[in-house]
């Protein structure tokens, strides 16, 4: 978007570049015979034409796909033979009104708004601290993506064995300052506060290196002129820096929220969204329906899937809107 | 901008708060070097007093086919990307096309829909056209990761390209193609490694459609062979996390080389389009 701005206008870019004849190299047979624009406009198609085929392919194709599994009674005998009758909105009532769903929403919502709390809080924080110029700056700051570009796998079992009840290096440290063991992933109280340090953690990294960018965009000269003012480097931060800073920290935000939404590795691989559903979320409870039973429900798990794209879509439609509005200022 | 004596105070401040962002990482290493008989100490040992190699020897013995898997994928799901999504940025950003608009906006949206949800639609119609448990399914479904973010991210840095350097390709008589090839490419060297890494990481990083898209297949990635550690195995915690460390490699390997295309990549992601 911002470079969109810069850019010369379009139109005229365009209507220059019409003037200059086809080219006769083109490939394409009729190209040459026919106008410019025109040839110019296949052109435009066949370089995207890839890409539509892709998204056809590849994105409309599945989630229509996922759409049917959701309005039908599927089983795997019906996989295979493909006479799942349809079933209308069934799998989704039955969803709505399973004992998991409850609890899985709501700790969606817990999961997603104390991770995003606490990414934000402490990327913030970090951002500004490294905006002050010292030694090892640069080097450091490169250094805090390295969680953020771990195979989520890697991230998650290695937290796994961290809070391990037993041997975990968390609990050992406790117990130095005299606090008693926690079970972290058995035990229904923590589990969830479990997998959302570990979301906490990964999630820094971006909130860093998005809100360091954003600070840096903030011309030098306004703080100076606060400064000259008479205010605390508090009072700058809090009326000159975060009111500044407001349009990247909605994005930093929404596009957290999106993201936190999708989350699934963590949480299957620290806790299987146990014990007993106590770190479930919508997006393990969809995965779980469908592949994590020997049994597999595809029809609910679809349905669960689509509940959750309709969530993510709501969010996303907000993201693009505060986007649109901050390229157009 | 002045360093002066308390830019070092502030440096001391920012080793300690590195240091515990990154313990987890050194917990793994240290843990991928303890013996077994020590794993369930209590303390732990910070360091890995008489370290062992065995993590790494098993490592070598049992998980080589998942990384090359891996490899293979990361690099299939690199080229795919690349393939489907340079042109398609090169048109949106250049030639315009109607309805560029659309699509500029239907990419974004594709961004946002969980993976757990395109797993499942995939399930179905690679089971039907018996691509379920192969590599080529797995490049396929892992594409849809950077494909979108691909196309905008390399949109918004050609728009950046000079209109008059392509104007001077067609007064020489260079074609749509050939200016493609000889001139937008060479000049979006840097966006096209931005893009590269990330179709790569998260490719190699990629859990969930390699745990329902090719959880019985012959050709497993590394991920996966993580995963069955954990569940088959969870007493040799140092095999479990030496796997993690070389999981890690390709991650640890592309911050160094390629840092800044890294930074730049997120800020990109995140703020422009």
């Amino acid at each position: 978007m911002k470079h969109a701005t810069q850019t010369p206008p379009p139109r005229a870019g365009e209507s220059r570049r019409v003037r200059v004849p086809a080219p006769r190299s083109q490939g394409a047979g009729s190209a040459h015979r026919a106008p410019a624009r025109r040839s110019g406009r296949w052109a435009a198609w066949a370089f995207l034409a890839p890409m539509v085929v892709y998204l056809l392919a590849f994105y409309v194709y599945p989630l229509y796909r996922n759409v049917d599994l959701s309005l039908r009674d599927y089983t795997v005998r019906s996989f295979v033979q493909g006479d799942a009758p349809f079933t209308g909105l069934a799998n989704y009532a039955k969803v709505v009104r399973d004992a998991t769903f409850g609890p899985a929403l709501w700790h969606t919502v817990v999961f997603t708004v104390v991770s995003l709390a606490f990414q934000f809080t402490i990327g913030l924080a970090l951002a500004v601290f490294f905006t002050r110029s010292f030694r090892l700056s640069a080097t450091l700051r490169a250094l805090f993506l390295v969680p953020w570009l771990l195979p989520l796998i890697v991230s998650s079992s290695t937290w796994s064995w961290m809070l391990n009840s037993e041997s975990g290096v968390v609990n050992a440290v406790l117990a130095a300052v005299g606090i008693d063991p926690v079970n972290w992933l058995t035990s229904p109280d923590w589990s969830l506060w479990s997998v959302t340090i570990a979301n906490i953690w990964i999630g820094i990294p971006f909130n860093l290196v998005v809100l360091y960018s954003g600070l840096q965009a903030i011309p030098s000269h306004i703080h100076e002129a606060a400064e000259l003012d008479g205010a605390t480097g508090w009072q700058r931060f809090w009326r000159v820096t975060f009111p500044l800073l407001r349009p990247v920290s909605a994005i930093t935000l929404l596009l957290g929220l999106v993201y936190t939404l999708k989350v699934f590795d963590i949480i299957w691989i620290m806790t299987k969204g146990g014990p007993s559903d106590a770190s479930t979320t919508l997006a393990t409870w969809s995965y779980r329906l469908g592949f994590g039973n020997l049994l597999p429900s595809f029809g609910p798990g679809a349905a669960v899937g689509n509940l959750l794209i309709v969530i993510a879509l709501v969010f996303g439609l907000v993201y693009i809107r505060a986007q649109r509005r901050q390229g157009a200022a | 901008m002045r360093t002066t004596g308390r830019g070092w105070w502030r440096t001391g401040l920012g080793v300690v708060f590195t240091a515990l962002m990154l313990f987890p990482v050194y917990w793994m290493i240290n843990v991928s070097f303890t013996r077994d008989q020590d794993m369930r100490k209590t303390p732990p040992y910070w360091f890995p007093v008489d370290g062992t190699l065995e993590g790494y020897r098993a490592v070598l013995e049992q998980q080589l086919p998942y990384l090359g898997v891996s490899l293979v994928v990361g690099l299939g799901t690199v080229a795919l990307t690349l393939v489907i999504a340079v042109p398609a940025a090169y048109s949106l950003a250049k030639l315009r096309p109607r309805g560029g608009g659309v699509l500029g906006f239907l990419l974004l949206i594709a961004q946002m829909i969980p993976g757990v949800i395109m797993a499942m639609g995939f399930y179905a119609i690679f089971l039907a056209t018996g691509v379920l448990n192969t590599v080529p399914g797995l490049i396929v479904a892992d594409s849809t990761l950077a494909v979108p973010f691909a196309v905008l991210i390399l949109a918004a840095f050609m728009s950046g390209i000079p209109e008059e350097l392509l104007q001077a390709a067609r007064v020489d008589g260079a074609g749509v193609l050939r200016t493609f090839w000889s001139v937008v490419l060479p000049v979006s060297r840097n966006s096209v490694i931005t893009v590269s890494l990330f179709a790569f990481l998260w490719a190699w990083s990629d859990f969930v459609f390699a745990s329902t898209l090719d959880q019985g297949g012959g050709h497993q990635p590394i991920t996966l062979g993580i995963y069955h550690y954990i569940g088959n195995n969870n007493q040799q915690w140092n095999a479990i996390m030496a796997t993690a460390v070389v999981a890690s490699i390709p991650a640890t390997v592309l911050l160094v080389i390629a840092q800044r295309y890294v930074a730049a990549g997120v800020t990109a992601g995140a703020v422009k389009d």
